[in-house]
């Protein structure tokens, strides 16, 4: 019987703090350049001239510092989607709430430059892209309040099909799609890791889990349902409304600056549920440490499996998690929740 | 001043009006049996006077006072409600769920106490179900999950216990315990429960006093006896049945063969 004490909260988030520390370790000592784990902690400490300490400033720790954020950001908005459409099957980009914030980012860069909006305006651009799809989510495919797995999914996979054929039009309309620059945003990567760019993207996450762990236990009664949990005590609408908006958010920068990198959302939370349990009180914490480590690890493969050539983390993150999406959807506890 | 009222309550859904000028009074003490064919309004009533459908008219009571004025906990505190759907999408463990009823007894951030340990235990002790505790409410038939739901309620420690239909999948033996302990749990005097029943034999045999619905109205408000009469049910279901007595005396309702 492990329930949730104080103690075992902080024990647990230590715990994976630590393996975050090791996995952002092993992203820095892993590239190009070899460097050993003592030039690192060294140039990490002291911040001389040498060669090393450069690598690691000015390269390393900004990619590995924007693959944490990016990584603990999508992860949390997966938890705090599954618990406010009570469905283990909801993540930001299997539900489509990354392609619109990608859709409203491509739409400001194709289409801006015509009234002047620089680069500045796609953030903003995919915070409204993800928002309006998570309110098209809520109101398509949901009945009554009640949200069904079968309708929830096809409205991602319709959505998702819908947003990129749009981008990839805007995209071609503009003149954006040269090369293979686009398409790479399209399966997400981090090689425009800057240290503000992490910067901006850890303030989403920091806003989000501000909003989030004070109501994560709210979250579990919200498993009961909505009229169960308002019964509770909880207010439902204004506790789901904050929280529809702090993962749009948090999507959104991530979105943003690392385009669509997807099922981080679903394997972290799964993976954690099943280890701790269903606690949002702890899960929702862990799922940030979680997701951050599991990212920065990803970014590493993706930075080192072809030798010299980049992946981007988007392949790495899809390998992983398209399979185990297919397993998740013939367990049993999830054809349960079906309609 | 009855513990818990409904006063004149008319409630429409979807435009569609489905409870007609409804007045009744728990009293301090009792099981009131509510009953009536499908559509009638019985769950709808329930969630009125949970306070989770807006009434177009009329008052809901907590100890006189208009529940509307209550916030959120303090309705919790009072409310405890067996919901008909207990399903819940993630592993939470039967114990984790019963420990859901003492939310409104936690502070903010809180973390709970051995009381309510304690208390979640107790409720399920009475229940009979400390068995589960462990498993995940994922595993358990629909009829487990019932218990649950009641013990969830139960550890919750409301004035006022709704139940809907809480008893619908549940085996002779756990049904007779569950509407033993819903009675139990009201007979100290200062508390009571309101109970959606399909089954009238049952109603009749664990409710002090029945209310018979029919098509949102309130048709009859009595003791089971007056209540579950021929001409009651007949007007209230639209179909042939009799009246038997049971070895206890009470009435059992037996359908007629038709034609």
């Amino acid at each position: 019987m492990t329930l949730l004490t104080p103690r075992r909260l902080f024990w647990v988030l230590l715990a994976l703090f630590v393996l975050l520390l090791l996995c952002a370790l092993v992203g820095m000592v892993v590239g190009p350049s070899h460097l050993s784990l003592a030039e690192v902690v060294r140039a990490l400490l002291e911040r001389d001239t040498s060669p090393a300490a450069d690598i690691v400033w000015r390269v390393r720790l900004p990619r590995v510092l924007l693959a944490l954020v990016v990584g603990a950001s999508l992860s949390t908005a997966g938890v705090l989607f599954q618990a406010l459409l009570r469905n283990p099957l909801a993540d930001p980009f299997v539900l489509g709430i990354s392609g619109g914030a990608a859709l409203g980012g491509i739409s400001v860069l194709a289409l801006g430059a015509v009234v002047g909006w620089g680069y500045g305006a796609v953030p903003p651009a995919a915070f409204a892209g993800a928002l309006l799809a998570a309110v098209l989510l809520f109101v398509v495919a949901g009945v009554r309040g009640r949200l069904s797995a079968t309708r929830l999914l096809l409205t991602g996979v319709v959505f998702n099909a819908f947003a990129s054929a749009l981008i990839v039009f805007l995209a071609s309309l503009a003149g954006l799609a040269q090369g293979t620059q686009i398409f790479l945003w399209l399966l997400g990567n981090l090689s425009a890791a800057r240290a503000d760019v992490a910067g901006f993207v850890a303030l989403f996450l920091g806003a989000g889990l501000l909003c989030a762990l004070p109501l994560a236990r709210h979250l579990n009664l919200l498993a009961l349902g909505d009229e169960s949990a308002a019964q509770l005590g909880v207010a439902v609408e204004r506790t789901k409304r904050l929280l529809l908006l702090a993962t749009s958010l948090m999507v959104g920068a991530a979105v943003s600056v690392s385009g669509l990198v997807g099922f981080v959302g679903l394997i972290i939370p799964h993976l954690l549920r099943l280890l701790l349990g269903p606690d949002h009180r702890l899960l929702v914490p862990a799922a940030a440490l979680g997701g951050a480590a599991f990212l920065v690890l990803c970014d590493t493969l993706a930075r080192t499996l072809l030798g010299g050539r980049e992946l981007p983390v988007g392949a790495v993150t899809a390998l992983l998690g398209g399979p185990l999406f297919l397993v998740l959807l013939r367990r049993q506890d999830v054809r349960a929740f079906a309609p | 001043m009855s513990l818990f009222a409904l006063e004149a309550v008319s409630v429409a859904l979807d435009g569609r009006s489905v409870l007609r000028n409804v007045s009744l009074a728990l009293r301090r003490g009792e099981v009131l049996g509510l009953v009536g064919g499908n559509g009638a309004g019985k769950t709808t009533l329930l969630r009125a006077a949970a306070g989770s459908v807006p009434l177009a008219s009329g008052r809901i009571l907590f100890r006189g006072e208009d529940a509307v004025q209550l916030s959120r906990n303090a309705r919790a505190l009072a409310l405890a409600v067996v919901p008909q759907d207990t399903r819940v999408p993630f592993p939470f463990t039967a114990l984790e769920i019963v420990l859901m009823g003492r939310a409104p007894h936690l502070h903010w951030l809180g973390f709970e106490s051995q009381r309510d340990l304690d208390a979640a235990h107790a409720a399920m002790q009475q229940l009979g179900i400390e068995g589960l505790a462990a498993r995940s409410v994922l595993e358990l038939s629909g009829g487990e999950r019932q218990l649950v739901m009641v013990a969830r309620a139960f550890a919750q420690q409301a004035d006022v216990l709704l139940l809907d239909e809480a008893t619908a999948h549940l085996d002779l033996r756990h049904r007779a315990r569950v509407l033993a302990r819903v009675r139990g749990a009201v007979r100290s005097g200062t508390r009571a429960a309101l109970v959606v029943s399909h089954d009238l034999d049952w109603a009749a045999r664990y409710c002090d006093r029945l209310a018979l619905l029919a098509e949102g109205e309130l048709l009859v408000l009595g003791d089971p006896v007056e209540v579950l009469t021929r001409a009651n049910l007949q007007r209230a279901y639209g179909v042939e049945i009799e009246i038997a007595r049971g070895p206890d005396g009470l009435p059992l309702v037996v359908p007629s063969r038709g034609l």
